[in-house]
């Protein structure tokens, strides 16, 4: 009998996502934290590949490791200044967060492990992990409107149509979303002349001002 | 050893779910608290992407087919747009107040 694979990558990459993410949490520097999201984010994006959605890891790679991260490591480089870098919690909250961490975790992982139960034959099938076939066809036909994986819906019938229901109205609304959210974004973080309040220091805004401040 | 099936997806979404909890809840950083929310989103990705795949769970009831995909996608924009809202506030917040600790911010309370 040879070596599952299958099974040999998921569980590296699930034990990297997950001891990633403790990493983050458990981690005190906040360079160090986005570098452990990092490599949590791109584990998450191989346990996708692994589930059969090529698509959604590679935009996961993309979007969340590539854009969404350097985002965060600009925010860092940003504020990260002296004694920032590096905020200490206090014990007593440590002790009430994990308190609260092992409940919720308690309750998930009881609500995971009974999946199976959840139907009659509960059993789970053997995955059959040759067969691959590419994803992002299919996605960008249910975007569009078509549902190209549900075409043996009965479609005359309302009752049974229902999740014939394509992603055009929500893809556009996302996408007005996003162009709002990125100009108000801009908008915000734009580098402003402040007055007044002469008891707190202006050198950050006079940094990112780029001209010296009279 | 049996094979991998949906729960053991679910675990692991289990898992970041509570590490992004617990970093949302114990970080003073803001943009620790943002990092938190993106293991959130995470987890829950996860287990939609893990509900839809058909290599999991082939024509099971709760199979929901490609909405899972869809939906997962749907999240990531998302995330990216939250992402960009949440980090110009903590700029603003950081060049009003000089301070990126989130406890510094109860000007409401006072």
């Amino acid at each position: 009998m040879g070596i599952d694979w299958y099974s040999l990558f998921f569980y590296v990459l699930a034990a990297a996502a997950c001891g990633f993410a403790l990493a983050v949490v458990l981690s005190g520097n906040i360079v160090r934290m986005a570098f452990h999201l990092v490599m949590s984010l791109g584990a998450v994006a191989g346990l996708f590949f692994l589930a059969g959605a090529d698509f959604v890891g590679a935009l996961q790679l993309m979007i969340y490791v590539g854009g969404t991260l350097v985002l965060l490591v600009f925010g860092v480089m940003l504020t990260a200044r002296g004694p920032f870098v590096s905020m200490q919690t206090s014990p007593g909250q440590w002790v009430l967060v994990g308190i609260v961490g092992a409940a919720l975790l308690a309750v998930l992982l009881q609500a995971a492990l009974s999946v199976g139960r959840w139907a009659e034959h509960g059993e789970v099938a053997a995955a059959p992990v040759a067969e691959t076939r590419s994803t992002s066809g299919a996605i960008g036909m249910g975007l569009l409107g078509v549902r190209v994986d549900r075409l043996d819906t009965d479609r005359t019938n309302p009752a049974s149509s229902d999740g014939m229901s394509g992603y055009l109205l929500p893809f556009e609304v996302i996408s007005v979303h996003l162009v709002v959210v990125l100009v108000g974004a801009a908008y915000l973080a734009r580098a402003r002349r402040r007055i007044g309040s002469p008891n707190q220091p202006a050198a950050p805004v006079r940094a990112l001002n780029g001209t010296p401040n009279p | 050893m049996q094979p991998i099936g949906l729960e053991h997806y679910l675990v692991v979404g289990a898992v970041l779910f509570v590490c992004g909890v617990v970093c949302m809840a114990a970080k003073r950083n803001a943009v620790g608290v943002l990092m938190g929310i993106e293991l959130v989103l995470n987890g829950a990705n996860l287990n939609f992407v893990a509900f839809g795949s058909e290599y999991l769970r082939p024509g099971g009831p709760y199979s929901i087919g490609l909405d899972g995909q869809l939906i997962a996608l749907f999240v990531i924009v998302l995330a990216a747009a939250e992402a960009a809202v949440a980090l110009a506030i903590a700029l603003a917040f950081y060049n009003a107040h000089a301070t990126i600790d989130v406890d510094q911010a109860n000007e409401l309370k006072r």
